[in-house]
């Protein structure tokens, strides 16, 4: 397993993989990918229990990415941990390819087609309740988006799951507050959020998203309440890691153009290099 | 007359295999009653789940079953089944490629006189189109029977409609050979055919009868299955027999009419009237009434086929 250091430079080499394949592809979904990489490199890099050579191991945790447009950081991750060859990322939303801009199962490592919103969650009950009844230990994560909480399907699933007391579940809200028209909560206002998703009989954590200990913990601690699913709003910043991206409206699905792309390797690699300057001292 | 509703043939089936099959679970919204599921789900909590009224979370979730090695089986009134949850069905059944028995119950005009927003009539052009989601009508009671338990045995997204209320036999018992995507032909006939499905195969049957007296002998085709669609036997028909009349409890757009009449105009072009429900609310009624109505009856079928014939020369 990953030590903190390692799984931040884990995390900006990611971004810096995705930032290559969108600006290869000319297509992809920027800014979500970016807010929610730390998520991702924590679930695949530490907490989840998968292997990559066994992609349909029956003891597998589950992770579902209902927000499926932000696909770019899980195929640099799946490709990274060897689902699939790394050459494969340069196929993305080209031609024929399966590396398409949402999850594909047809791909090792994807457990379901996603990518109309508010899918996610009526999936993942149903995963979780399997494991229930089948008494099974495996947890399903099932990542969501914010702008996607207005989705009525997720408020039905949300409501299945804690009726059905289902503690192996995880909701993760990348919370970014952005969506394509603007800021969510002029868009359609979610707030107050946790309340909401107590009100529907979740254990609700509210974290700092890009904060690698944070997750980390969050994740461990799960369930916090038995019998409850968990739900975490994961406060992060769309565009996280690349300064001019970060809380921009446009890099919702923008495409870097050759200097936006060397500006961004340069500052990735800059915050990569000075987490290896860290590297043998004590963890902060 | 038979008693017994396709509904309840369902659930005692399923009852039978679900004994020695823990896979199979039902899932219903709010809907055990209408199914006529409470006995499975009292006998067998474990393989039952209540969704509430929640249909496109009820599609979701079976879905997510399915991927985790389930038999699901939804029970739902076709009216929301195939119309709230379409998205599910498309993405999370078809397009994830998840094995969920999607059973419409009350489908049709079953629901008579409560209106069109309780009507089924376009649940097959929708789930038609899907790619990967077979679409299937049984005639009567001992072909729901056979159905259901092909189901169980098929690995892949199914859209299963049935009706309310008792039908009357088509077939004598359940002793003979169904297969999914096969048609069956009921009765022999050279100078026309009709193809029927669901509720409407006894129709056929019946203007078969008045025809016969009448010197017209008429094939009648059963096409439980209208995806993967038996075209080999639409287009014998049309080659044998010339005229077509098709027969179905389905808006007269994109349904069983819609599919043979793909199939001919393309493979072998005869003459074709589709017979259903008209482009329009239908009108309040319980189902004898409403096909009457429409001329879904044995009596206008012979007169089409008479006319038909004549006009052919």
């Amino acid at each position: 397993m990953m030590d903190i250091i390692d799984l931040k430079k884990k995390a900006a080499e990611i971004r810096i993989r995705l930032f290559q394949m969108i600006h290869n592809a000319k297509a992809g979904h920027t800014g979500g990918s970016l807010s929610n990489t730390d998520i991702l490199t924590v679930l695949y890099y530490h907490t989840m229990r998968h292997n990559p050579q066994e992609p349909k191991w029956v003891e597998r945790d589950r992770f579902i990415a209902s927000k499926g447009h932000s696909v770019e950081s899980l195929w640099c991750i799946l490709a990274d941990l060897g689902y699939f060859p790394k050459s494969e990322l340069e196929t993305f939303s080209q031609f024929g390819t399966r590396l398409i801009g949402h999850p594909n199962n047809k791909v090792p490592g994807i457990e379901m087609n996603t990518g109309a919103l508010g899918h996610g969650l009526p999936i993942s009950v149903g995963m979780a309740l399997a494991g229930k009844r089948d008494h099974k230990d495996y947890r399903v994560f099932c990542l969501m988006g914010d702008g996607e909480q207005a989705e009525g399907s997720i408020w039905e699933a949300a409501m299945s799951a804690s009726h059905y007391k289902l503690d192996n579940l995880v909701g993760i809200i990348d919370r970014n507050s952005l969506q394509i028209s603007g800021n969510t909560e002029n868009v359609m206002g979610l707030d107050p959020l946790d309340k909401k998703w107590e009100a529907f009989g979740w254990h609700v954590v509210s974290i700092d998203g890009n904060d690698i200990v944070s997750l980390m913990e969050t994740f461990n601690s799960i369930p916090y309440t038995e019998g409850k699913p968990t739900l975490i709003i994961a406060n992060t910043v769309k565009g996280k890691g690349v300064s001019f991206a970060e809380n921009a409206i446009g890099w919702h699905h923008r495409v870097p153009s050759d200097e936006e792309l060397a500006l961004a390797i340069k500052e990735l690699t800059e915050q990569i290099e000075s987490l290896v300057s860290k590297e043998g001292q004590p963890h902060e | 007359m038979n008693k017994i509703a396709n509904r309840q043939v369902i659930c005692d089936t399923l009852m039978h295999l679900a004994k020695n099959n823990q896979d199979i679970i039902v899932l219903a919204s709010d809907s055990r009653g209408s199914a006529a599921m409470g006995p499975f789900a009292e006998k067998y909590p474990n393989q039952f789940v209540e969704m509430g009224i929640a249909e496109q979370n009820l599609v979701g979730v079976a879905a997510g079953l399915a991927h985790s090695g389930k038999k699901p089986f939804i029970t739902s009134p076709a009216c929301f089944l195939s119309m709230r949850s379409i998205e599910q069905i498309k993405v999370d059944v078809a397009y994830s490629g998840t094995n969920v028995k999607l059973v419409g119950i009350s489908g049709g005009v079953s629901y008579g006189a409560l209106g069109m927003s309780h009507h089924s009539l376009q649940d097959i052009a929708v789930t038609r189109a899907i790619p990967g989601l077979a679409v299937m009508l049984p005639a009567d009671r001992h072909e729901t029977k056979k159905m259901t338990e092909a189901l169980v045995h098929y690995d892949g997204g199914v859209y299963m409609r049935i009706g309310r209320n008792p039908v009357e036999d088509v077939y004598e018992s359940d002793d003979y050979d169904f297969q999914i995507g096969k048609a069956v032909r009921l009765h022999e006939g050279t100078d026309a055919t009709i193809i029927a499905c669901g509720e409407t195969v006894k129709v056929g049957l019946d203007a078969c009868a008045i025809l016969a007296q009448r010197g017209i002998r008429t094939r009648l085709v059963n096409m439980h299955t209208i995806k993967p669609l038996d075209t080999e036997e639409i287009i014998k028909a049309a080659k044998e027999t010339g005229f077509i009349v098709t027969l179905e409890e389905h808006s007269i757009y994109g349904g069983l009419g819609a599919a043979v009449a793909e199939t001919t105009s393309q493979h072998c072009p005869v003459p074709l009237k589709i017979l259903g429900i008209p482009d329009e609310p239908p009108i309040a009624g319980k189902t004898a009434e409403v096909f009457n109505h429409y001329g879904i009856s044995a009596g206008n079928v012979a007169t089409i086929i008479e006319e038909g014939l004549r006009k052919e020369g």
